[in-house]
């Protein structure tokens, strides 16, 4: 048998008390959790450069520090970190943003052999938008970013709407806009 | 490790639809690129984030009165696409009340609030893929999209499945409704068989007498059965 997926639709501007009321779901790495102890923070930017105010949602799906997943698929599930889920969950608040602390996902084994930079998929849903976007976040700066099986497949001058940049004055703090068109619009993937 | 296969052309919505009108400032303008399914798109979150309360699935329930309305029951099936249930999935519902008003801060439509119905819920599929809601039946609501716009009752899902690309969020609408015809939401998506997968069935073995109406709907995730075991028999 042979099924069709179901159609997507937008989670319209309404999603928040129905998705988004778990605000701990932007907390992935407890104080127990392995690894570098990170900060990321997004903004989300329409095509009139506006933010997104409240209608939009993100969500986070990454690897521990060890580059494992915590899903049966994954060949060393038994390493992974027993305090990190890796999934994230916030509404992007009335500046577009939204504030994740996580850990620094380590490398993942890539299907042509060898591994992954480290990144952390993104699922971006929102008002407007019948099917969610999907993309990564990469750290800019990384010796792995140069041969990343998915990254490499990106046209040089857009690889680094993918780079999360460190932010000035703040420890171990990343961040990244996404941007839904325009000159600096994000890379989006079809997957 | 098996890969998703692609959706068929336009059983899914188009990201750039202009009867939406929110979809213009917020469609990619580039083209997407196409990536492998690697690890991270394999594996995907499973519902462990949120346990499931005792009345989570049960919407006219949160308050100490009953909410206002039609009662209905929604269920279902969650399956992949090789008509598997998919078992242990979180289902997380939320929608109007019967007045067509939503709990949120930003819906301004001048129907009333119903103080017994917040209008989200969540469930877990059981072994075999099956869900089941009790709620009310959510009412119509104008919304601003272009002139005498009207949105068909529908109650929006929310599901995750076996993997990171099986993740859905979507809206089911009910049998018959007029609205349906001239709402740009539900006709982003090109085919009419598609869209008719998002309608939902009045099922009379589901309906309780004296007690509340029943509809069926059931959902496809992206996916197929992974394990060793089906593969070989294939």
């Amino acid at each position: 048998m042979s099924l069709i997926p179901s159609p997507s639709q937008t989670v319209g501007p309404f999603f928040n008390f129905g998705l988004t009321t778990n605000h701990a779901l932007g907390i992935m790495a407890p104080d127990g959790a392995e690894g570098e102890h990170i900060t990321l923070i997004f903004r989300v930017i329409d095509g009139e450069g506006q933010p997104t105010p409240g209608d939009s949602m993100i969500e986070l799906w990454q690897a521990d520090s060890q580059g494992h997943y915590q899903h049966p698929l994954d060949p060393n599930l038994a390493a992974a970190d027993k305090n990190f889920s890796g999934f994230g969950r916030l509404e992007t608040d009335a500046n577009g943003v939204c504030v994740f602390e996580t850990v620094k996902p380590g490398r993942v084994p890539s299907p042509y052999g060898g591994a992954q930079a480290p990144h952390i998929n993104v699922t971006l849903f929102g008002r407007g938008l019948g099917k969610p976007l999907r993309t990564r976040v990469y750290f800019a700066g990384d010796a792995a970013n140069a041969d990343d099986p998915v990254l490499t497949l990106i046209p040089l001058d857009r690889r680094d709407t993918l780079l999360a940049k460190p932010v000035s004055g703040q420890l171990n703090a990343w961040a990244i806009e996404i941007h839904l068109q325009g000159k600096a619009e994000t890379v989006f993937f079809d997957v | 490790m098996k890969e998703y296969p692609r959706t068929p052309p336009g059983t899914q919505p188009e990201y750039l639809y202009k009867g939406y009108r929110s979809s213009v400032q917020r469609a990619p303008s580039q083209p997407l690129i196409q990536v492998p399914q690697t690890l991270s798109e394999l594996t995907g979150p499973l519902y462990g984030h949120n346990p499931i309360g005792e009345s989570d699935n049960d919407l006219t329930r949160h308050f100490a009165d009953p909410p206002l309305g039609e009662r209905i029951i929604v269920a279902g099936r969650v399956l992949d696409e090789d008509g598997r249930g998919v078992p242990n999935a979180l289902v997380e519902v939320w929608q109007a009340n019967a007045s067509g008003r939503y709990r949120h801060s930003r819906d301004s439509h001048p129907a009333p609030l119903d103080p017994n119905f917040l209008g989200a819920g969540r469930a877990i599929t059981d072994d075999t893929g099956n869900y089941r809601f009790v709620s009310i039946k959510p009412g119509a609501y104008p919304w601003r999209n272009h002139q005498n716009a009207w949105r068909p009752a529908h109650i929006h899902f929310s599901l995750f499945g076996a993997g990171l690309l099986s993740r859905l969020v979507t809206q089911m609408y009910f049998p018959g409704d007029p609205l349906m015809a001239v709402d740009p939401v539900l006709h982003s998506i090109a085919d009419e068989s598609a869209r008719q997968r998002l309608v939902s069935s009045f099922d009379l073995s589901l309906t309780e007498p004296e007690w509340a109406l029943g509809y069926r709907f059931n959902i496809v995730l992206r996916g197929r059965a992974a394990t060793p075991f089906e593969d070989g028999r294939k």
